[in-house]
């Protein structure tokens, strides 16, 4: 088992004083994976992949890689590389030389090295790169030289700390497909951390979701996207519309929730525990999930009709986005937004601001989560 | 370069700094620290309202700023007596003096003549005196009472606890103590060259006898005072200060002789408050003035009648340092003739270059 | 000006080009009096009175003896190279004690401490020198602090002279520059990316080779204006060898105040003031072609 994963962690936790950067992270990644840590910042993800590039010692816990724990082998000694948030490549040294850097402290004779530069300029698309300047070079290139500069080392792991930050929107959605398709190529595992949901969506055969130093949710983008396991990423994967209320009823797998502003509305549990009566949740349903009609009231709060979770309001802002169009419709009642999509087919596409719209969703696509703060105070009971 | 830069730069500013500030009544002194003390600048205020705006200087210094400045920046300096025709003629930098704005009669009479004398150029006199002293043998007698003269300090005796200056007149103490007479040769280059070349070598090989080359006043007093150094060659007025502190410490005329030395008034070329400057020589010669001055500098003054108003102890340590022979024997520094300066120079520099070892 | 003229075009330019120029002027005028005033002509006095011999009173002839005394007298030549050789010691063991200290204020202090740090370096330094140089003698003297701390402990019978040595010497000169070295160190080193460093290391470099490779390199033109700043402030040190130096010190700035203030010859002090000047260029030009920086580099 352990020899086909590259890099694991076992209860890995990181103290600062009283303050816990990472706690108690456990994962496991195979061989030859992209594997992303998403997050908001702060989070402890950058923490975390400094613990594994060997720049932090955890407090407690154990990294392995390989089979080998890592614990006290400094970052010149693990079989691990990292390419930096801005890059970090040498301003002092061409790009060949920046590339063979690595191959230079391993003593490898000069020829060999040569020969080992221009094969991996060749593999990232630059074979006449060597000799420039790294300031000659555009941001892409750079970010290819960058990596090129680790995988010569032939890495376990690749360790990639937000490096398409810093690029132009049009660069970065190139890049993300570029390095997907780089990893492909190398075989290397990588593991690649991010605050951008898109990038760790995109590349990633998984994802870890991190928030407050802990791991929310480990799984596939799919996972994550169409079955969040915590409040927290609903929210934090993808849009969401949400609401906060109290179940008043379960019934099997459904639950009737009170919403603390006034309205019903019907929905199953996002994880796998069952619902309890009484329970503050919060209600997360996403904006492709709701269908909508045109409508002549716009004074229906939430309720359920024909067993669908059905809301009017009125149209606030049309946020044209060509297929990914949204509207932004005000429940007159309780003065609650909701954000829906606008169906591709252009169906839509007269609406204006203004305009009565009646919403509805079926019961499933509405994803309750008790609330992080009952959650916490259940916790400590 | 940055030296000479400072050097240029600053007597640049010191010109443009003090031609901007010529106000109506004031009185810019170009002196040596102690001539002119705080309450005797407010006495001369009380009574004539003129502000004097001291500025500590010495022989060398003097020169050279008066020098920089062609003559200007002051309105009374006070070189040594020896220096003021030779620095004259090459750099005309003084104005004559209208000794009849002087009052003599508060002079004592004999120094006012030969000061009169000795800075005369071109039938101009110069120089009035002030204020006049020794240099001789500073000495600890507890541990150093084999010293009598110059040359004693290179004694075995003494190893390691000697100090002097590497200044003219060490030159001329050694070639007296030597039994030379510099003084005679003045006017002889060759000669004086000759006697410059054996103090040369004497000072040479005393070297390894010396613990620093003193520089200010103040830092020879401290190594004295401290017991590094128990002989050394300085002014009468330093070692009666120690004297003070320290009863086995004071001043000894050497066998050969102490050297004398007057310090003098003198109008700078461009001075502005002429007036203000007769005003301030005739003020300070008074003699309970002059008993002011005295007591702070610690040298007597030209002043006739002074010696009534100053300190017993100094009078009783001057006394204990001259005894009427002794007094005799002081040898008084003529005007330096143009060139010597350059002999002693070159002498001065081998013998600091000279390892000590 | 160029870009200026490619902005303005047709005859806009004839009636807005003159002004910018007399604007220009203007603002460069107080850089042009001062170079003018207190550089220049200075400089050119002091060329002409070194460029001449004093005959008699007031008389004057040109000559180049002056100069030509430098080179004969091997007492001038001697003191030179002495403090020429002195002052490249200094220099170097300024960097060396200087660059851990400038790296550990840039890099491994943070906030706080750092400035603390930073302002303990200067604090010497809001004296003057002369005080500074005062405090190192009341503290080596035979009779000071250090002396009698020795004695105290046991160590030795009898007090220690630790001043007037040519050691004592370079420890007064090293403290004096040590200010001038770590200002531009700590400058270039809070420039170099810590990521550079982390991601040498993290490619298996190690302390020597990220120092030798990346940590210098980055921070060679403060090294270089570093060196350049102390070198000419120790060849140009007046106080320091005089106080310190003791009996058998020679500082070639020494020798210049001596001709200027006590020998009045003013002639041949300004012939050694432009020999320093021209042998300390000569050196430092060395120095820039031996480390492969330019002098634009270190000012930059």
């Amino acid at each position: 088992m352990s020899n086909q994963l590259d890099l694991e962690c076992r209860q890995l936790v990181k103290s600062f004083g009283k303050f816990t950067a990472v706690d108690n992270v456990s994962l496991e990644i195979p061989k030859g994976s992209f594997f992303s840590i998403l997050g908001p910042s702060g989070c402890g993800k950058t923490t975390l992949l400094r613990m594994l590039a060997g720049f932090i010692e955890p407090t407690a816990g154990d990294i392995v890689i390989k089979g080998n724990s890592m614990l006290g082998v400094p970052p010149n000694k693990r079989p691990v590389n990292m390419v930096f948030q801005h890059l970090a490549l040498f301003p002092m040294m061409n790009v060949a030389e920046n590339i063979g850097y690595g191959l230079r402290r391993r003593k490898i004779p000069q020829p060999e090295i040569d020969k080992r530069v221009a094969d991996v300029l060749e593999r990232v698309s630059l074979p006449d790169a060597g000799s420039k300047n790294v300031d000659q070079l555009s941001g892409g290139q750079r970010q290819r030289v960058a990596i090129a500069r680790s995988l010569i080392l032939e890495p376990a792991v690749l360790l990639l700390d937000e490096p398409l930050g810093a690029l132009d929107l049009k660069l970065r959605e190139h890049m993300k497909v570029e390095l997907k398709q780089l990893q492909h190529e190398v075989g290397t595992t990588f593991v690649y951390i991010t605050h951008d949901q898109s990038e760790a969506l995109v590349m990633s055969d998984n994802v870890a979701v991190m928030n407050e130093g802990r791991f929310e949710q480990v799984g596939s983008p799919q996972d994550l996207y169409y079955n969040p396991q915590t409040a927290f990423v609903a929210g934090f994967v993808g849009d969401s519309n949400r609401w906060s209320g109290k179940i008043e009823s379960v019934d099997g797998d459904q639950a009737m929730v009170a919403l603390d502003e006034g309205g019903v509305i019907a929905a199953v549990s996002g994880t796998n525990s069952s619902m309890g009566l009484g329970d503050q949740v919060e209600l997360f349903v996403r904006p492709e999930a709701i269908t909508i009609e045109r409508s002549t009231s716009s004074q229906d709060g939430a309720h359920i009709e024909d067993g669908k979770n059905t809301l009017t309001g009125v149209v606030e802002n049309l946020l044209f986005d060509g297929a990914n169009s949204r509207a932004q419709v005000r429940d007159q009642k309780t003065g609650h937004q909701v954000t829906v999509s606008l169906p591709q087919t252009g169906a839509f596409s007269d609406l204006v601001s203004g305009e009565n719209l009646r919403l509805s969703w079926s019961v499933d696509k509405a994803r309750s989560y008790v609330s992080s703060a009952a959650a916490k105070q259940e916790k400590a009971a | 370069m940055t030296t000479t830069k400072a050097i240029l730069g600053l007597t640049a500013i010191a010109g443009v700094a003090f031609a901007g500030q010529a106000q109506a009544e004031e009185l810019r002194l170009l002196t040596w620290g102690g001539y002119a003390p705080e309450s005797v600048i407010e006495q001369f205020k009380a009574e004539t309202g003129i502000d004097v705006k001291v500025t500590k200087s010495n022989n060398e210094d003097m020169i050279s700023k008066l020098r920089a400045t062609g003559g200007g920046g002051f309105d009374l300096a006070q070189p040594s007596q020896d220096r003021i025709s030779a620095a004259q003629a090459e750099h005309r930098i003084y104005k004559a003096m209208d000794l009849s704005q002087i009052d003599g009669n508060q002079f004592i009479g004999s120094m006012l003549e030969a000061t009169k004398g000795n800075t005369t150029y071109k039938g101009d006199v110069y120089g009035v005196p002030h204020v006049w002293g020794t240099s001789g043998l500073v000495l600890n007698t507890a541990t150093a009472s084999s010293v009598k003269d110059y040359t004693d300090l290179c004694n075995d005796a003494v190893a390691g606890k000697v100090s002097y200056r590497l200044k003219r007149p060490t030159l001329i103490g050694f070639a007296f103590s030597m039994g030379l007479d510099p003084f005679a040769a003045y006017d002889d280059k060759a000669k004086y060259q000759e006697i410059m070349g054996k103090v040369e070598e004497k000072l040479i090989s005393c070297k390894p006898n010396v613990k620093t080359y003193w520089e200010g006043g103040d830092s020879l007093l401290n190594l004295v005072r401290s017991g590094e150094v128990v002989a050394a060659m300085a002014w009468d007025t330093g070692g009666w200060k120690l004297n003070n502190d320290n009863a086995d410490v004071t001043f000894v005329a050497p066998k050969s002789g102490a050297l004398g030395w007057i310090d003098t008034f003198v109008l700078p070329k461009k001075t502005k408050n002429e007036a203000g400057a007769y005003k301030w020589i005739n003020f300070v010669m008074r003699p309970e003035i002059a008993a002011q001055i005295t007591a702070a500098a610690g040298n007597f003054t030209a002043s006739k009648g002074a010696d009534q108003f100053a300190e017993d102890k100094l009078k009783a340590q001057f006394q204990a340092s001259f005894p009427q022979a002794d007094l005799d024997n002081i040898k008084w520094y003529p005007t330096v003739p143009p060139g010597l300066e350059t002999i002693e120079g070159k002498v001065l520099d081998r013998v600091k270059a000279a390892s000590s070892n | 000006m160029s870009s200026a003229e490619i902005a303005v075009s047709g005859t806009e330019q004839r009636s807005v080009i003159p002004t910018l120029k007399l604007g220009t002027f203007l603002l460069m005028l107080p850089l042009l009096l001062w170079l003018l005033l207190l550089i220049i002509l200075p400089h050119v006095d002091l060329l002409i009175v070194s460029l001449r011999e004093v005959l008699g009173y007031r008389e004057y002839a040109f000559s180049l003896q002056n100069y030509a005394e430098f080179f004969t007298e091997p007492l001038y030549w001697n003191t030179f190279v002495r403090t020429a050789v002195m002052s490249i010691l200094a220099t170097i063991i300024t960097l060396i004690v200087g660059f851990p200290v400038s790296y550990y204020i840039a890099k491994v202090m943070k906030g706080r401490k750092r400035n603390l740090l930073f302002i303990m370096c200067l604090i010497p330094f809001w004296v003057s020198e002369l005080v500074r140089t005062f405090g190192w003698m009341i503290l080596l003297r035979e009779s000071g602090v250090l002396s009698s701390f020795i004695q105290w402990i046991g160590l030795v019978d009898g007090p220690v002279e630790f001043l007037y040595t040519d050691a004592t010497l370079m420890v007064g000169l090293v403290y004096t520059s040590m200010l001038f070295m770590v200002v531009p160190l700590v400058s270039v080193l809070d420039t170099l990316d810590d990521s550079l460093i982390e991601a040498a290391y993290d490619l298996g470099g190690n302390t020597v080779s990220i120092l030798r490779e990346i940590v210098i390199p980055h921070a060679m033109p403060g090294i270089a204006s570093g060196c350049i700043v102390v070198f000419m402030l120790t060849l140009g040190n007046y106080l320091t060898p005089t106080l310190l130096g003791g009996k058998d010190s020679l500082w070639f700035t020494e020798q210049i105040y001596n001709q200027f203030i006590t020998r009045f010859n003013w002639e041949s002090g300004s012939a050694f003031g432009f020999l320093l000047l021209f042998l300390s260029s000569a050196i430092v030009f060395v120095g820039l072609k031996l480390s492969r920086q330019t002098l634009a580099d270190t000012v930059k």
